[in-house]
């Protein structure tokens, strides 16, 4: 189920502005990663690289390698919607289709690959919002749009529309910077049990729930404005916030820069 | 505002400053003038926030604004009501005179001393027209639509609507002299090819001479009403989120999956509401539809003879000759094209407010 993603020396554009320059990195299966660094340091950039979302915006390209496993989904032969369907993702504000009901919003994207038969969504639609950890409280409406939820809820929603379809990796860019402390909790739960069965790599500007939930950390920071972000320390996620090797990751996550 | 006087002027007099000091923001220069005064009462703390609220103001832009919306949307009521008022008046006394029955017989002949005249083969041709019209138009308009807003690069996109937009500009009576004098020709060809071919479907059945038929008139109704519909349908793909278009793509939908998971149910309501537009415009539609059309009273879903009629078209051709009589029969016709439109506006809306639940909570 879960898989390596293995970054070699990829470089995003958007047009002419280069956001990421030469970023390396190994993401070991059933882990959680943390992408930490100050704004604009180019950690959601080379999240949307991974499953090839950054390409979506007009003029954005990426150079090097990324790879699931020992395949390169940035190969010419590859099928942009089977990376994604691999590489599931969710974003910072929760985005579940306002015309959909919660059950539909989470088979969406079993409806997408094709599968019609009731019995097969409802299974699992099911499974994926018990994963959740939102089945009880949605249960008796299903039927109901799934906007009407909390914030935080729609987040769970979101998650299990995304884990609905088994993707081997799921990325979360800042899942929680639009909720509450306690659906915060709720979600920081969530990736704990998830990462028994997927890599998670998730973007965070909160550097307590990077210490709580990650096991490995990645630091991005950038010289000025204008620069490419850059990997300046990855290391277990314990080592960085009790002793970095790097002079600048020590600033950041003491404070003292950012 | 002669009874908000300046604090200033009160500032000085020691009248009774706290309650009417506050009328309006405290300028600095007021401020400095009336601290001697707070010295004296043990209330304030000289911040400016003791003392009583002010009062609201009994006469201000507030106020006028709102007895001029208020005036305004009475106004659209008196208006409607007065049209009504005035378009019934003038019906039923032909529709007394009226020697046959106003529904079903087929004809218009109300100038005669023995006024015969019957709606139903005008209200016939309205909705089969406008109808087709929109059966060729709304598919056409949404693949532009979708084209401009999704598909297009950024500057194609921009001048494509905005020629789009041009073509809503025309007058509908050079539609009508194009439709009469140049499109008939292609249409007259297609019309005999179908009849050669497909006749044995009644559709395309019947002699000829073709031409200057249904399928003339819906054509050219078609290429009026897709401007309409095709620039609001764009704007409303606009509309669309891009954080559920993402979450579409995320999921691992192509570029079609994304919109029609995301972008068409989004856009939905207001779909519905341009295509009820475009039929506003079509039902309505008098002076190219006068001038492409066969004129001939009957009923019959042939598309390609010369033929059909609708009442707006009745009205533009039969008013120059008409007498009081015969004004008053059109007049009744247009309450009927009234009372459609009415439907078809009143139908659109249910459907948007069964979908309620789902649209409200898309912003």
């Amino acid at each position: 189920m879960a898989k390596r993603v293995d970054a070699t020396n990829v470089t995003a554009y958007y047009g002419g502005f280069k956001a990421i320059e030469d970023i390396n990195l190994t993401v070991e299966p059933k882990t959680v990663t943390a992408l930490i660094g100050p704004s604009g340091c180019g950690k959601s950039t080379f999240l949307r690289s991974i499953n090839r979302m950054h390409e979506v915006l007009p003029g954005a390209r990426v150079e090097g390698s990324l790879t699931i496993d020992g395949q390169n989904i940035y190969d010419r032969d590859v099928d942009v919607t089977a990376v994604r369907r691999t590489i599931g993702m969710v974003f910072q504000r929760p985005n579940p289709f306002p015309t959909m009901s919660i059950f539909d919003n989470v088979v969406a994207g079993l409806r997408l690959n094709g599968v019609k038969r009731k019995s097969v969504l409802a299974e699992t639609a099911e499974k994926a919002l018990r994963s959740a950890n939102l089945w009880d409280e949605v249960k008796d409406r299903l039927a109901k749009p799934g906007a009407g939820l909390s914030g935080g809820q729609q987040q769970r929603l979101c998650i299990a529309r995304t884990i609905a379809v088994e993707p081997q990796v799921v990325l979360m860019d800042e899942p929680c910077s639009a909720l509450d402390p306690i659906s915060t909790l709720a979600i920081e739960d969530l990736m704990f049990q998830l990462k028994d069965k997927f890599t998670i790599i998730i973007v965070t500007h909160n550097m307590q729930q990077a210490a709580r939930v990650s096991d490995r950390t990645a630091f991005f920071s950038i010289e000025k404005t204008g620069d490419p972000g850059r990997l300046i320390e990855y290391d277990n996620t314990q080592k960085i916030f009790s002793n970095p090797a790097q002079k600048k990751t020590e600033d950041y996550i003491t404070g003292r820069f950012g | 505002m002669g009874e908000t006087p300046q604090r200033s002027a009160h500032a000085g007099t020691g009248g009774n400053p706290v309650t009417e000091g506050h009328e309006r923001p405290a300028g600095a220069s007021a401020r400095v003038a009336e601290a001697p005064l707070r010295t004296r009462t043990p209330d304030e703390n000289g911040m400016g926030g003791g003392g009583a609220l002010p009062r609201a103001k009994a006469f201000g832009a507030e106020r006028a604004f709102r007895a001029l919306a208020l005036a305004a949307g009475t106004a659209v009521l008196v208006i409607i009501a007065a049209i009504a008022v005035f378009l019934i008046a003038k019906a039923v006394p032909a529709l007394r005179a009226n020697t046959e029955n106003f529904w079903t017989y087929e004809g218009w002949s109300p100038n005669d001393s023995q006024p015969k005249f019957g709606i139903g083969t005008l209200a016939f041709g309205t909705v089969l027209t406008a109808a087709l019209a929109l059966l060729v138009a709304v598919p056409v308009a949404l693949g532009i639509a979708l084209y401009l807003s999704h598909y297009a690069p950024r500057r194609v996109g921009t001048t494509l609507g905005f020629l789009i937009d041009l073509l809503a500009a025309v007058p509908s009576v050079v539609f009508g002299l194009w439709g009469r004098d140049v499109f008939v020709n292609p249409v007259r060809d297609f019309s005999a090819w179908l009849n050669e071919y497909f006749g044995w479907i009644p559709l395309f059945g019947g002699d000829g001479p073709f031409g200057r038929s249904i399928m003339l008139g819906s054509l050219v109704l078609a290429i009026m009403v897709l401007p309409i519909i095709t620039s609001l349908s764009r704007e409303v793909f606009l509309q669309t989120p891009t954080m559920n278009e993402e979450a579409a793509l995320a999921l691992g939908a192509t570029r079609w999956e994304m919109l029609r998971t995301a972008v068409l149910p989004y856009g939905k309501p207001g779909i519905i509401a341009a295509v009820m537009l475009g039929l506003g415009r079509a039902l309505g539609e008098t002076i190219a539809l006068a001038m492409t059309l066969g004129i001939t009273f009957g009923i019959s879903f042939n598309l390609i003879q010369n033929g059909g009629n609708t009442i707006a078209a009745n009205i533009a051709n039969a008013f120059g000759e008409a007498n009081a009589n015969g004004r008053g029969a059109l007049i009744a016709s247009g309450l009927v094209l009234f009372a459609i439109t009415l439907i078809v506006n009143i139908t659109a809306r249910a459907i948007i407010y069964r979908r309620r639940e789902f649209t409200e909570s898309a912003a």
